[in-house]
């Protein structure tokens, strides 16, 4: 009956939420990009950012939103998260990278109108840290309304896949499967051993492309695998690699294999020791997407600081914040804002790890991470500014689409009230797990390791 | 003896010599304690609003002076805070600071004892002073919160601690609680499998028991008065339950949903509990006006939490603490963090300020009147002569996060202004060897 309700509400959004040409007046225009811009409007048309810059007079039948006295930013984009996907963890091999989150999209999910009131507008949805080399994942726009679970998926945001280190892989295939890997010896093990099978594959499928065309060609092709030919994809740089990863012992493991695969692409997931690995990391190119202050979760997080951001930055470490859960995602600006408090970073610094430079790490960043005429209209308008703790998000554009106002938002959301609903069916906090990362393989955690 | 002996020798003697001097060297600063005068600064002291240029005088561990024309005692170490500000140390509600060190390792898990019913099972007892949460979340201007027991129907006492001391004699800050986790009504989140029938019984049989519990308490309470605590055998529980019977001791009770926050209102008036505490309150803007008729005071949070329901306004969380507010209840605030996000407790009180609650009353429900829910006014939560000297001085409201706690003080400890993470920063933010 929820279920029914909550369509009812889609639609009525769906409604009210149709694509229109928008001019944002008179705000202050945090571009990120090209600094900010004072009482400055922002002209969308046909879904982009079509200018910017002072008293444009709007075209006919254009809206008007007056952004006086309010903040214009560039849409959050969050690096980490698994919000929107039915399915997390494929946790029945250490290596899953058949297997694509982007298979159990779910546009229904509250959740992604709730990141909405929070400023957000793409989000990276990812596999679970439960195997060494994960499943591929997806970018997606939170166009919350739409029904068709591939309209989520943003056009033109390249492939990448989720890989991890550490405590995850290891308790869950050397713990409870008693196989490879049991430790990080094992973890690097794995990664070789299947970069080095798809090399392997890969190159028996160029041998045969190239010998068929030889005339009198008998040969049979190799078999087919979609795992390999999915890790050949990585080796070739067209996967972009996101690894999860804590300690920085197996940061740097992980930067010695991808120098020795000849990858160049990738993306350090909560890296909680990023900050031990700073100038390796800078060195190789390497990025960093991070929590702010999440720690002391398990062991390999026991010794974090939450300056790991700033320092990852001061040593050119392009580094982005992000959230891995449903509630922290809606406050992504407030999360870089702590970078503030701990390390000092500049306004720009701050606003770029939830924008531009996310936008970077999914190899969007010429499609969106900033206000700049020829971008997607993903714009945010605040209250009073995002980094302050009293900055409210008001109004949330999505491709130019309205997807959250907070004057029209609905009370109560339901359409129909079941009046039969006896038992409850409300969560809490304590009911809340800390690493979503880990779902779908945590019900046999618990029985294992005994660990809520 | 060997040429090679004696040198092996020699090099042990001068690693004895130079050890205890490296030893000195790599110790931790400790907290000082001394007559302090913090001058030039904008005193909030929450209470008799904000003076400007004004100086607090510490000594003995106590706020001795405030004001703009304080006499500063010679040999008083000056602390020149211009264009800085005064604040009370803010209190937590409920944590599991001291209980808890890492999630995933049972090990270093003390809040959760083996029982349904064990109010004999003190916090103060289990608390680490020297986890490595504490001076991470003191350092923020946390000083105070209170560590709760957690697990089944009544898990134990809570204790309100300082964030200082190397016993629990030396933190404990004046209040326990008894913790009463309500029975829930309702299913516990999308992973909860048992059907409703399951659901139903298992509640009812949790309401039989803790109905049972209470009654055995009054008859306990009876039968002590009737002997003068004479006689009795041992019986741990209803000792413990003993003060709370007796409207000595708060009962903390922690409830959620609507229904149970319902269910528990009812329970406690129904039994005439004398100190009731109610803790949680995620739904607490749905009972408002019947927690405020109650008189019931809340603690509440998280505030950076989900809404309870699927279809409620995507906010509700952020701004039930100023509508509960708003109806008349009396609202402190916690982060319920277990361990080491307690430093988290402005920005949930920014929240409920910017989302309802409003700046002044958001400071008031982390300072003041989270002292008077625990009985602690006398010492704690506003900057006045005689209480202790708990504070902290920052450059800007303490709810901004690019805000910094410049100094802090727990009864009268100058706190260094040090924890892991600010030591991981200094040693790594230029690294050696570097590139």
């Amino acid at each position: 009956m929820r279920k029914i309700a909550l369509i009812g509400f889609i639609t009525c959004l769906v409604f009210y939420s149709r694509a229109q040409n928008l001019l944002i007046k008179n705000g202050t225009v945090l571009t990120v990009t090209k600094g900010i811009l004072e009482n400055t409007d922002v002209l969308v048309k046909d879904g982009k950012i079509s200018q910017v810059g002072k008293n444009i007079t709007a075209p006919a039948g254009y809206r008007t939103i007056d952004a006086t006295g309010k903040f214009v930013m560039p849409g959050i984009i969050d690096a980490h998260s698994h919000q929107g996907i039915d399915a997390i963890n494929e946790w029945t091999n250490p290596v899953t990278a058949e297997v694509a989150v982007g298979d159990a999209l779910n546009p229904f999910q509250i959740s992604l109108y709730r990141a909405l009131g929070g400023g957000v507008t793409t989000i990276h949805t990812m596999h679970g840290s439960a195997n060494a080399i994960g499943g591929q994942c997806e970018t997606i726009k939170l166009r919350y309304g739409v029904k068709n679970p591939e309209e989520l998926i943003m056009n033109g945001a390249p492939r990448t896949i989720k890989f991890a280190l550490g405590e995850n892989p290891t308790r869950v295939h050397g713990g409870g499967n008693a196989i490879v890997p049991r430790t990080r010896m094992g973890v690097e093990f794995v990664m070789r051993e299947a970069f080095s099978k798809a090399r392997e594959y890969a190159a028996a499928w160029d041998t045969y492309n190239k010998n068929k065309l030889q005339k009198g060609f008998r040969g049979a092709p190799p078999e087919y695998n979609y795992r390999l030919e999915t890790l050949a994809e990585v080796l070739k740089g067209n996967i972009m690699i996101h690894c999860h990863s804590y300690r920085a012992d197996e940061i740097y493991m992980m930067l010695n294999v991808c120098k020795d695969f000849g990858i160049k692409k990738i993306v350090f997931q909560h890296v909680n020791e990023g900050f031990k690995v700073a100038p390796e990391l800078a060195a190789y190119g390497a990025m960093a997407s991070v929590f702010s202050d999440w720690w002391a979760y398990k062991f390999e997080v026991y010794y974090s600081t939450a300056y790991n951001a700033a320092i990852l930055t001061r040593n050119g470490v392009t580094t982005s914040i992000n959230s891995d859960d449903g509630e922290l995602m809606r406050h992504l600006y407030h999360e870089a804002a702590k970078t503030q408090k701990y390390g000092g970073l500049t306004d720009e610094e701050a606003l770029a790890l939830i924008t531009i430079n996310p936008a970077k790490q999914l190899g969007i960043e010429n499609q969106v991470g900033s206000i700049e005429a020829g971008k997607d209209a993903d714009i945010v308008i605040f209250s009073a500014h995002p980094l302050s703790i009293y900055g409210v998000p008001m109004v949330t554009i999505v491709d130019g689409v309205v997807r959250f106002d907070r004057e029209k938002d609905p009370d109560d959301m339901r359409i129909y009230v079941d009046p039969k609903e006896e038992i409850d069916m409300a969560t809490f906090t304590e009911d809340h797990d800390h690493e979503s990362c880990m779902q779908g393989a945590a019900d046999m955690f618990t029985k294992l390791f005994e660990t809520n | 003896m060997t040429n090679r002996h004696m040198k092996r020798l020699m090099f042990l003697l001068i690693l004895f010599l130079i050890l205890p001097v490296v030893a000195g060297y790599s110790q931790s600063p400790k907290a000082k304690h001394g007559t302090f005068a913090l001058t030039n600064a904008t005193i909030e002291t929450v209470t008799k609003g904000v003076i400007q240029n004004g100086t607090v005088l510490i000594s003995d561990g106590k706020i001795q002076a405030v004001g703009t024309s304080v006499a500063i005692p010679e040999g008083a170490e000056i602390i020149d805070c211009k264009g800085l500000w005064i604040y009370p140390g803010m209190i937590d509600g409920s944590t599991k600071v001291g209980l808890s060190e890492i999630e995933a390792d049972p090990r270093t898990r003390d809040f959760n004892e083996v029982g349904d019913v064990i109010p004999q099972m003190k916090a103060l007892t289990a608390i680490n002073p020297n986890s490595a949460h504490i001076p991470v979340t003191r350092i923020s201007g946390v000083t105070t919160v209170i560590a709760t027991p957690d697990g089944d129907i009544i898990p134990g006492t809570a204790a309100l601690i300082n964030l200082h001391g190397y016993t629990p004699d030396q933190m404990f800050a004046g209040f326990e609680g008894v913790v009463l986790n309500f029975p829930k009504s309702g299913r516990r989140g999308n992973n909860d499998k048992r059907t409703d029938d399951e659901i139903k019984k298992e509640y009812e049989k949790k309401i039989e028991k803790l109905n049972d519990v209470w009654e055995k308490a009054v008859q306990y309470h009876k039968l002590d008065s009737a002997t003068k605590s004479t006689g009795l055998t041992y019986y741990p529980e209803m000792q413990a339950l003993l003060p709370v019977v007796r409207g000595e001791r708060a009962m903390v009770v922690y409830a959620n949903a609507e229904k149970d926050i319902r269910a528990a209102l009812k329970w406690v008036s129904d039994r005439k509990i004398k100190k009731i505490i109610f803790s949680g309150v995620a739904e607490g803007w749905r009972v408002a006006e019947e927690l405020a008729k109650a008189n019931i005071p809340v603690i509440a949070g998280p505030v950076l939490a989900m809404p309870s329901r699927e279809y409620d306004r995507y906010d509700k969380a952020y701004a039930n603490p100023g509508l509960m507010k708003k109806a008349g209840v009396k609202v402190c605030l916690a982060t319920y963090e277990d361990r080491g996000n307690v430093r988290n407790l402005p920005y949930h009180a920014g929240f409920a300020a910017a989302y309802g609650l409003g700046k002044e009353e958001a400071l008031k429900a982390v300072t003041i009147v989270a002292a008077e829910i625990f009985g602690v006014q006398d010492k704690l939560g506003s900057i006045e002569v005689g209480k202790n000297a708990t504070l902290f001085v920052s450059d800007g409201d303490p709810f901004e996060t690019k805000t910094n706690i410049r100094h802090v003080f727990i009864n009268g400890w100058n706190m260094p202004m040090i924890s892991r993470q600010t030591e991981l920063y200094d040693e790594f933010l230029k690294r050696e060897p570097g590139k």
